[in-house]
């Protein structure tokens, strides 16, 4: 008895009994599955399914699936297996709650993948979670989907999270969405309790500038107009589910825009006589051809595409939005993670240190006025100060209030951040991808959003660090933290090296310089109480005018953090390099464990970087630096 | 300042298709991964799913493949699993590394053994192992392409960024993963409360003795990956195929708890009409492996503690 033996639209499937299993003939063709040439088939359509806690959104789910066949039987099996020996009655969001905690639960506490196909295309469905702790979870579904499915209880109507809900898919670029009215059998199935729903969640999107595609009346624990359509509810003659699913447009990648890559990074390997230096990164929008003039932002620098690269495959002469690519330069100009590659003839980015933008904050810990994050758009990575509220929106009931000092858990505001150095980004209503950035709290991912405004633009930088150029080092503690043979002495000397000439007053505390008087030590204890004297040391020569350039073995991340606090101008740089090389470079084994820093101002790889190079580096960031305050 | 950004260009060549969109967001987040983690490390069961991983990170990175490749060895995988691991390490000139449980296999703790259960077993030879190797507690052992044969490595550093091969369509709980996906210091994994993850930005600042487990394959299906090997031409271990006795592997594992399944396919194209003719539609691809059978959520409970 094949669940579906004809159209889908029109077939009902069989009832299922406590016991019936809606696979158990394996030789009537599945429409679902009969799909000739996936080559034809569409790439894959994210769908996020959202809506208030038990409003039905796994079930839904789970009977979609049974009823297209697109389950494996072991999971069907597993679960009711499970089902029986806790004498549970079987449902069908137990396919997709597979966790023994969300079973124990009975809520979704994830976003779960699951993937699906109709004769039209594949999809990839996002089972948001409902419930508002988990909120996060909900974000992560939907920032992945190119549609959403918005489901709500007829019993219930318009809750918390509806709202909530709807207003993050508009935040976070989720235009396409369909509004499915679930336990429509909670209302006698009335075409006119439907129609009310309908008018009152129309007037709501509508105040967020949503328009849904379709409202739809379904039954979801039957099976009513989601597969099938409804013989209970006759009167409506909209879409199905799945039909209103097959409707939505896929988004083709920003093609049309202009190009903008997020640089990654910039691979030279040199084994096996690879001598190509490669610009690695995702198209965010638009499109790169070999000869093209590109302009690195916030840099400012620019040349020519020589070449695209690819492994396994012919190089291409042109890649497009979506595509990771990777190009060579003409020329060998130096440029870095975090840059913004871009098109000289095509509209160019903004660069700014101060940034007006909407937030949606996800923390436990509230984002607090005065604070310092870090913030990541694009590639790029900058510690981010919340300078004002301007407001905060209350997500559920979209009420805006002035005056906060603090945004928490999952409420909407509009802020001013200013930035430690001047990052490159487009705005929110020019180009969507490269507007959106995260905010990182103490580790985690914290919030989210997009920039509306610059509100001062730095310019792009275009002094040279080329060779020989004179750099002056304003009074400043300079301190270089890494493993034995990451090279901070060398570096510290290039630095000075560079500023000799510039009439700042440098010093060097290295171990040639204070070794005899301030021992390394043996232990752990040792090392720091050397780091803490020296960072006082520091400190007061800096009080005194100099820029002090410290380059000695500080593992701890306490010492260190001291060494920041009594500073007043502080400046850490991270250099690192893979294990391989700072063995090499003799590092010893029985080294004292080394604490990296969580939020050094600056991370140079030394493994990949030439001394010229991360001293450019240093310095690019200096003048960066200077230059905004 | 209100004009909206378009290029004067705007017909698109080519569409990518499903395999390049799987292709281009697993290239992304090796390249994240590269960039965010100085200690990496990317695990290599021998499978089908953790080799195309490996050939993924030759197209991320142009050819090259810069991080340690880390193969946990029980000692009862199927020998073939280890000679078409040493002949590939040798011709990619990959760095490869195992690591075992060595004291449980000295005190015959294994299910072989007769000593301990399924699920034990895979804790003491699979789990412990994996996290002592991670750690550096645990021995690791580097081939060394000058001497063609396996050294103790000198380097003991504890992975910070460890890429794995997870896919969502495997098991329940690989459903809920992340692509970055943060463990706590004893390889735990708090599925409750997991970071948020858009718009391509994810959890790769951790808290000293964590370390994130990355998973680039998350979005694959099988059938994508039999089609991948196939357009990409990627070599496999011939376990997979029929050798002619109308039997072959879905999933590789230890020889003990692994089972072949009934089918003639003898090649990567028979593979892929096998799947499409929807033979294996209602059979779960990991139903040959033992061990997850052996409780309520036997997989769920081996990944908490940091199974792959």
């Amino acid at each position: 008895m094949s669940v579906l033996s004809g159209s889908v639209t029109t077939t009902r499937p069989r009832r299922l009994d406590e016991e019936g299993l809606p696979f158990d003939d394996e030789t009537a063709p599945n429409p679902f599955r009969a799909i000739a040439d996936p080559a034809e088939v569409e790439a894959r359509m994210g769908i996020v399914i959202v809506g208030h806690v038990d409003h039905g959104k796994s079930t839904i789910i789970g009977r979609l699936l049974a009823d297209t066949g697109t389950l494996p039987e072991g999971r069907l099996e597993q679960i009711k297996d499970l089902c029986a020996r806790t004498s549970k009655p079987f449902e069908y969001a137990f396919l997709l709650d597979a966790l023994k905690d969300e079973r124990a639960q009975g809520i979704t506490i994830d976003a779960a993948r699951v993937f699906f196909r109709t004769p039209k295309r594949r999809y990839l469905i996002l089972d948001a979670p409902g419930h508002v702790e988990f909120l996060k979870n909900m974000v992560t579904g939907a920032a992945r989907a190119e549609a959403a499915l918005l489901v709500l209880d007829a019993g219930e109507g318009i809750q918390e999270n509806t709202r909530r809900h709807a207003y993050l898919l508009s935040m976070l670029g989720v235009r396409q969405i369909a509004v499915v009215v679930n336990k429509m059998d909670l209302v006698g199935c009335r075409q006119e309790a439907f129609d009310e729903f309908a008018r009152e969640l129309g007037a709501f999107l509508a105040t967020i500038d949503m328009t849904p595609a379709a409202i739809i009346p379904v039954i979801g624990r039957d099976g009513d107009n989601l597969a099938m359509r409804s013989t209970t509810m006759s009167w409506y003659t909209g879409p199905t589910v799945l039909e209103a699913l097959d409707a939505f447009r896929s988004q083709g990648e920003g093609v049309e825009g202009p190009f903008r890559m997020p640089v990654q990074a910039v691979f030279k390997f040199t084994n096996d006589g690879d001598d190509r230096r490669i610009v690695a990164g995702t198209i965010d929008s638009g499109r790169l051809r070999v000869g093209d003039e590109v302009v690195f932002y916030p840099s400012g620098k620019r040349t020519r595409v020589k070449s695209l690269e690819a492994f396994n495959r012919v190089a291409p002469s042109v890649a497009g939005a979506g595509e990771s690519t990777g190009f060579t330069l003409a020329q060998q100009i130096y440029v870095t993670r975090g840059e913004l590659a871009t098109l000289a003839h095509e509209p160019q980015p903004v660069t700014a240190t101060r940034i007006r933008a909407s937030i949606f904050w996800l923390g436990a810990r509230p984002l607090q006025l005065g604070r310092n994050y870090t913030l990541k758009l694009g590639t790029a990575r900058v510690s981010a100060h919340l300078e004002h509220i301007e407001r905060v929106l209350d997500a559920s009931t979209l009420e805006s209030v002035t005056g906060r000092t603090a945004v928490v858990r999952n409420e909407v505001a509009d802020c001013v951040i200013k930035l430690r150095h001047p990052i490159a980004f487009d705005r929110a209503s020019e180009l969507a991808a490269t507007s959106r950035f995260v905010l990182v709290d103490n580790f985690n991912i914290s919030g989210g959003g997009v920039v509306r405004d610059a509100l001062t633009a730095a310019t792009p930088r275009t002094t040279s660090t080329g060779d020989g150029a004179v750099v002056a080092l304003r009074p400043s503690v300079l301190w270089l933290t890494g493993e034995r043979g990451a090279g901070k002495s060398a570096l510290a000397r290039w630095l000075a090296g560079r500023a000799e000439h510039s009439g700042a007053k440098v010093e060097i505390l290295d171990d040639d310089t204070v070794g005899a008087l301030f021992p390394a030590g043996e232990s752990r204890q040792e090392q720091d109480l050397r780091a803490r004297r020296l960072a006082w040391l520091a400190s007061r020569l800096e009080a005194h005018g100099a820029a002090v350039v410290v380059a000695i073995d500080s593992a701890d991340e306490e010492a260190r953090r001291y060494a920041r606090s009594i500073a007043s101008e502080f400046v850490e740089i991270h250099l690192n390099a893979s294990p391989e090389i700072l063995e090499a470079r003799g590092r010893s084994r029985d080294g004292l464990a080394y604490e990296a820093p969580v939020q050094p101002e600056l991370r140079l790889d030394t493994g990949r970087l030439s001394l010229d190079e991360a001293g450019a580096e240093v310095i690019a960031w200096l003048q960066e630096w200077s230059s905004q305050s | 300042m209100s004009t909206t950004l378009t290029a004067p260009t705007a017909s698109r060549a080519s569409r990518i298709d499903h395999l390049d969109q799987l292709e281009h967001r697993s290239v992304h987040l090796l390249r994240e991964a590269y960039a965010s983690f100085p200690h990496l490390a990317m695990l290599w069961s021998i499978g089908k799913d953790s080799t195309v991983l490996l050939w993924l990170a030759r197209k991320a990175f142009f050819g090259h493949v810069p991080m340690p490749l880390v193969h946990i060895d029980t000692s009862f995988k199927i020998p073939e699993m280890i000679q078409y691991r040493d002949r590939l390490a040798a011709e990619w000139r990959l760095t490869v590394i195992y690591g075992q449980n060595e004291e449980a296999l000295a005190a015959k703790q294994t299910f072989p053994d007769g000593n301990v259960d399924r699920l034990t077993c895979c804790g003491n030879l699979k789990t412990e192992a994996l996290r002592r190797t991670l750690s550096g507690e645990g021995k690791r052992y580097r081939f060394d392409h000058k001497l063609g044969k396996y050294v103790v490595d000198t380097n003991t550093e504890p992975y910070t960024g460890v890429i794995v091969g997870a896919r969502a369509d495997e098991e329940g709980s690989r459903s809920k993963e992340r692509y970055f996906s943060p463990r706590s210091g004893e390889n735990n994994w708090n599925i409750a409360d997991q970071p948020p993850e858009f718009w391509n930005q994810y959890a790769t600042e951790f808290a000293p003795g964590t370390h994130v487990r990355i998973h680039p394959l998350l979005d694959w299906t099988e059938l994508d990956i039999w089609e991948y090997i196939e357009r990409e031409r990627i070599p496999t271990v011939s376990l997979y195929y029929d050798q002619g006795k109308g039997e072959r592997y879905r999933s590789l594992g230890c020889w003990p708890c692994t089972k072949s399944v009934t089918s003639d396919a003898r090649n990567v194209q028979e593979i892929i009409v096998e799947l499409k003719s929807g033979r294996f539609a209602n059979i779960a691809e990991r139903s040959g492996r033992a061990q997850d059978k052996d409780d309520g959520g036997g997989l769920e409970s081996l990944r908490r503690e940091g199974y792959m």
